[in-house]
């Protein structure tokens, strides 16, 4: 479904310039669940802003449902809707006269619109709300009618660039279910960025960018499993002394080290180590004063790939603790 | 229901680049929906036409009701009979409104990149000289509108135009909302503040409104006003719209038409070709 080979985009600025994308490669499947989890500034946007042809790139090769995007402009976007992070609905319209004028737009002949529109606000929770101007509408119900919008076309590939962007969390969730109902109902192939981990936890495989570079790309599944089973967090009496060690001992997790909130060290269990957890504790030659395990989640792989968490902001490459 | 929707959903969609005619009819039809939406905006805006309505009435009675007593009669240099002072700022205020209401309309561009909806038209499958077409048309219906309501006091006056001279008014009221709108169009396609483009718009509008000729005659001018008036596109607009209604004019038809119509394709061509260019 999509195919980006090799994408580079670089803007010029006054000072110079600023290379948004750098060689971004990746693969869509038809019907998949495709997730971009990376920090604000990573390059998510301007990635979507290639595959609708609003941004040209400045090199590489865009292609969705085999047709390349810079040649056939129109053609793919008949085939995407798409959500915006900001919100881009008139709001002095009524939500119908909205599904109205995009269907017009996408040139969906009368009957069809008007079928699609009653079936999807139907599925999205709107039907008693369909003339009522959207200036009234909360934040999470102008979501789930955008996201009604970008389905009226009937498109192959839905684009949500962070959709629940400065919803609450209760919206946030509502929304998600509303994704999942319209997307078991409809079938078609989602690409998302965000930067919220469970967000993209539920999709069937993530890119991890950051500084405009794919820096691991698989199944969320998968990428856990590559730290290891377990993720551990120790409390020491002298932290700097065990970060070198760690440093030392074990290379392969040196990147992956992370300060908690209470001060504790957490770090995936080193995979030079064979034994259990419990082995690795009691080889340390320090004392330690508080331990727990868990599993790895993606806030782990992502520091692990980048040296850095999400909510750090990823702009430098040191290690993302120092709170 | 599900099944049937689902029957719908598989579109056929063409795989290459469709004909031109295919193409033509899809901006033709988006043209229509971006006009269709500023009509119904402006629907729901009613109570903006009325408010609008207001500074032409100030101008029309308190400027010419109390200029007229003192004024004689003024004539045209081509046309034949004279009229009363308010008689003839008539046709120049209904000029007013429209050039007013078109002016303002290329704001709506700004608003909408203001508030994401542009991004929604943008995205979608249609070129961008469509959506200049449809922002152009759906302004200029918008003046038009505006300066009907204007045109609707005539029977105040001593104006007695035929039917096919209100026409002609109409086509002149058209052609100058379009060639006002697609100036507005033109500044907004770029901008991103809409108090920015309200301020750029109040150096450019009032000068266009007092050179045009709508206040006074353009006879007997001193050469360096006669000048300014001629270059100011808005003269001739206001000169046709006087013609059709009260037969006094300044320049013939043509001159009037070709240079209007002449600026309008300007205009309208470089706000297309500047959109086109702009991310």
């Amino acid at each position: 479904m999509i195919q980006a080979d090799d994408l580079i985009k670089i803007y010029k600025t006054r000072t110079g310039k600023r290379i948004a994308v750098n060689g971004v490669s990746f693969h869509v499947k038809e019907g998949e669940f495709f997730s971009f989890l990376g920090p604000n500034g990573a390059g998510k946007t301007t990635t979507i802003g290639m595959m609708v042809a609003l941004l040209s790139p400045t090199s590489g090769r865009i292609k969705i449902d085999n047709l390349d995007v810079t040649k056939y402009p129109h053609e793919v976007r008949q085939r995407i809707g798409i959500i915006f992070q900001d919100p881009s609905l008139d709001d002095r319209l009524t939500a119908w006269e909205n599904l109205e004028f995009h269907g017009r737009l996408y040139g969906i002949p009368g009957p069809a619109r008007k079928k699609r529109s009653e079936f999807l606000m139907e599925v999205m929770g709107l039907s008693d709300r369909r003339h009522d101007l959207v200036r009234t509408f909360s934040g999470g119900m102008k979501r789930r009618l955008e996201i009604v919008r970008g389905l009226v076309h009937a498109p192959r590939l839905l684009i949500l660039d962070e959709p629940t962007l400065g919803l609450d969390p209760h919206s946030r969730r509502n929304v998600w279910e509303y994704i999942h109902t319209v997307r078991k109902e409809v079938g078609m192939t989602v690409f998302l960025t965000t930067h919220y981990l469970e967000e993209a936890d539920g999709s069937d495989r993530v890119a991890i960018i950051n500084q405009g570079k794919i820096v691991a790309l698989d199944s969320p599944e998968r990428l856990k499993k590559s730290l290891g089973p377990e993720v551990l967090i120790l409390k020491v009496q002298d932290k700097e002394a065990f970060r070198n060690y760690l440093f030392d001992c074990y290379p392969s997790i040196t990147e992956a080290i992370r300060e908690e909130e209470g001060g504790q060290l957490s770090f995936p269990m080193p995979q030079e180590r064979a034994e259990s957890p419990w082995e690795f504790l009691r080889s340390l030659p320090f004392p330690i004063l508080e331990a727990s395990i868990r599993r790895p989640n993606l806030d782990d792989v992502f520091i692990r790939y980048t040296g850095q968490g999400l909510a750090d902001g990823g702009q430098g490459k040191n290690s993302g603790g120092d709170q | 229901m599900t099944e049937k929707v689902m029957d719908q959903w598989s579109l056929v969609l063409p795989s290459t680049q469709p004909p031109l005619a295919d193409r033509m009819t899809r901006d033709l039809g988006g043209i229509y929906t971006l006009w269709l939406r500023d009509v119904i905006r402006l629907w729901r805006d009613r109570i903006r036409l009325v408010g609008s309505f207001i500074q032409p009435l100030l101008f029309l009675f308190i400027l010419g009701g109390g200029l007229s007593p003192r004024l004689g009669a003024l004539g045209g240099a081509r046309g034949g009979q004279s009229l009363g002072y308010q008689d003839f700022l008539f046709p120049g205020i209904v000029g007013m409104s429209v050039l007013f209401t078109a002016s303002f309309a290329g704001v709506a561009i700004v608003w909408d990149r203001e508030v994401g909806f542009l991004k929604e038209v943008l995205v979608a499958p249609l070129s961008r000289t469509a959506v200049v077409i449809g922002k152009i048309l759906g302004g200029a219906t918008n003046s038009v509108v505006q300066g009907s309501l204007i045109l609707a006091l005539m029977p105040l006056f001593h104006l007695h135009p035929h039917l096919g001279q209100i026409a002609g008014a109409f086509l002149v009221m058209i052609l100058i909302g379009l060639t006002q709108t697609s100036v507005g169009i033109l500044l907004g396609v770029r901008m991103t503040s809409s108090q920015g483009f309200m301020v750029l718009m109040n150096f450019i509008i009032l000068p266009l409104f007092f050179l045009s000729g709508a206040l006074y005659p353009l006879d007997r001018l001193p050469s360096w006003l006669s000048l300014a008036s001629r270059l100011d596109p808005m003269t001739y607009g206001v000169d046709l719209l006087r013609h059709a209604l009260t037969g006094i004019h300044y320049f013939s038809v043509a001159t009037d038409l070709l240079t209007l119509g002449g600026f309008l394709l300007v205009i309208s061509f470089l706000s297309v070709h500047l959109f086109n260019k702009t991310d």
